[in-house]
């Protein structure tokens, strides 16, 4: 029996810590994702955990003793947001290309400056590059299934990556809203033991170097293997939602298709906006209008093909960025969209629009005022505009 | 679905325990078997600052992530914010506001900017202090706004508030009584302006 509780998004993800018991947490507290480890500390104080924490004097920092204690052969978690995530740049990537499945909440935050400690996704965004799996949370449930399923995504040997689970700053990780819990005997048979392979700094048996040197005659076919592992993790996400599925009747796939099957307009999307979103499509539904919506759970691995199937048949799709990549042309998750559609033989319109950056609230208005330009586009066949900034004074 | 929502807008000052009582009342609507969502708006966070929280209380599972612009209920933990804030702005007529005051529903109309829906008043500040010897507005509060609007039985609600209050105050018991006993006056002392 599931165990129905009401939690913060931030006691969520600190109660699916707890459950998952990793061998060691080393983090840094930034407001106000603060509460995560704070929540963790006190379960590794009230010995419900046997974790060892490390609290460390900076992100850079924390993921380096992640980075460490993950060579070492350990089960490693840690948690951040915004700036934070900043800082600990540098190691990101030598986490990813180490191939150490390390598993980190990320409450998603903006990037100052300006000064701001609101949600939109500019951290994780700027980490897309990382070499880290992104899996993105529309609430608190969302949040806790990722964050138990990335475990065994980031630990699967055809993987072996680490794993960034998103959530909204603020508008999940600070409201307190229902969700269910599994027993935490079923997420550790869940989860299972981590058997970390030969190859770990601690087996005396088999003597390794982990990240040194990689010089032109190698680095490249590493890199090449990492790309690889990014490829499989696909497949890998895939059976592991099966897997959970059956565990809990909650399904998660790359993506969620909202009322797509006769769809003419839809918005793509992430994370919170996504529910609110969904309101508006069944008001729109209500009229008649085919309003459908597709929310983007798993961002790397890009689920190219998926997406090209999902829209392809769809007449014209806004593109929901929380981040503005300055490129002058869109944010992220648009370009990226549009670009997987472009082998597509027919293909929809597609219009970007930035929206909601540092914690700019987004009303069920706004939505509307979006489905509001696609019908307007599909009605005249005219694109006024591509790239649209949605809900800011100018 | 949203038909069969309550959304509830909290106006207090920083230090007053808005953020806390809009927890609460989330806590005791969960007991009672609702879906429910309890938040802040974070600004700057000073004593004395205006603050706003929320609570969205429903039948089935709540999917809107956004403030809260066309309130059911407002509740107004510091009557000196009806100067400085549009409290009314977007509440719907067929719903109320509860204010903290020691004046009756009649006289504060008049500052509600021509609001037409029930207006109630409670002396939040005489009840914490005869119960609890302090000023603590948002326990009284709390039992305000669940008596207006009518969310859930009396009995349940002093049940979860009960339990709630064993947790929350698990280091200091010996103000459980005091807050039940606020909670459970104001549920008798609120009274209102029904034109």
């Amino acid at each position: 029996m599931a165990i129905r509780e009401r939690l913060s998004g931030n006691e969520a993800v600190a109660t699916a810590m707890k459950q998952i018991n990793p061998d060691v947490v080393a983090a840094f507290p930034i407001t106000p994702s603060t509460e995560v480890p704070q929540y963790f500390s006190q379960f590794v104080a009230n010995g419900s955990v046997d974790t060892e924490f490390v609290a460390v004097e900076s992100e850079h920092s924390a993921m380096s003793a992640c980075v460490g204690a993950s060579a070492a052969g350990a089960r490693v978690m840690t948690a951040t947001s915004a700036n934070g995530l900043a800082l600990m740049w540098e190691i990101l990537y030598i986490a990813a290309s180490s191939r150490l499945p390390i598993v980190m909440p990320v409450i998603n935050r903006a990037l100052s400056g300006p000064i701001n400690i609101h949600n939109d996704h500019s951290d994780s965004m700027g980490a897309r590059d990382s070499g880290w799996i992104q899996l993105y949370s529309e609430d608190n449930q969302e949040a806790y299934d990722n964050i138990i399923q990335a475990i065994r995504i980031a630990e699967h040997k055809d993987v072996r990556l680490p794993v960034m689970v998103c959530m909204d700053g603020f508008i999940v990780s600070h409201s307190v809203e229902n969700i269910e819990l599994l027993e935490t005997e079923k997420v550790k048979e869940f989860v299972g033991e981590y058997d970390p392979g030969l190859d770990t700094l601690l087996n005396p048996e088999q003597p390794v170097a982990m990240g040194p040197l990689d010089l032109p005659p190698h680095y490249f076919e590493h890199k090449r293997q990492q790309a690889e592992a990014m490829k499989n993790a696909k497949e890998v996400i895939l059976e592991i939602a099966k897997e959970f599925e059956a565990l809990t009747g909650r399904k998660y796939g790359l993506f969620e298709e909202y009322k797509m099957e006769d769809a003419e307009v839809a918005i793509v999307v992430l994370n919170s906006t996504a529910g609110t979103a969904k309101e508006v499509v069944d008001e729109l539904r209500e009229k008649g209008v085919k309003a459908g919506l597709v929310k983007i759970r798993v961002f790397r691995p890009f689920p190219v093909e998926e997406l090209r199937e999902a829209l392809k048949h769809v007449k014209a799709v806004a593109v929901m960025d929380k981040a503005d990549s300055f490129s002058a042309a869109g944010g992220p998750v648009f370009v990226e969209t549009r670009a997987a559609l472009y082998d597509a033989e027919t293909r929809p319109v597609m219009i970007s629009y930035i929206y909601g950056l540092g914690g700019r609230d987004v009303k069920t208005d706004d939505i509307m005022k979006v489905y509001e330009d696609l019908l307007e586009i599909v009605k005249t066949g005219e694109v006024k505009s591509v790239y649209n900034y949605l809900g800011v004074r100018e | 679905m949203a038909k069969q929502m309550i959304e509830i807008r909290w106006h207090g000052r920083g230090g007053q325990g808005a953020k806390t009582a809009s927890l609460l009342l989330a806590e005791a609507a969960f007991a009672t078997g609702k879906f429910i969502q309890g938040f802040p708006e974070y600004g700057p966070e000073r004593m004395g600052a205006p603050i706003t929280a929320y609570n969205r209380i429903s039948d089935s599972k709540i999917r809107i992530h956004s403030n809260i612009y066309e309130p059911d209920y407002v509740v107004v933990v510091d009557e000196t914010l009806l100067k400085d804030v549009d409290v009314t702005a977007g509440l719907k007529k067929e719903g109320a506001i509860v204010i903290n005051s020691e004046k009756s529903p009649e006289e504060l109309r008049p500052l509600l900017k021509g609001y037409e829906g029930r207006v109630y008043t409670i002396d939040a500040r005489k009840i914490s202090i005869e119960t609890l010897g302090k000023y603590f507005p948002n326990t009284p509060m709390l039992g305000a706004i669940v008596k207006v609007a009518n969310i859930m039985e009396e009995e349940d609600f002093l049940k979860a508030m009960e339990e709630s209050f064993a947790h929350k105050f698990a280091t200091k018991p010996e103000v459980i009584e005091g807050n039940m006993e606020a909670i459970k006056r104001a549920l008798k002392e609120v009274k209102g302006d029904e034109r």
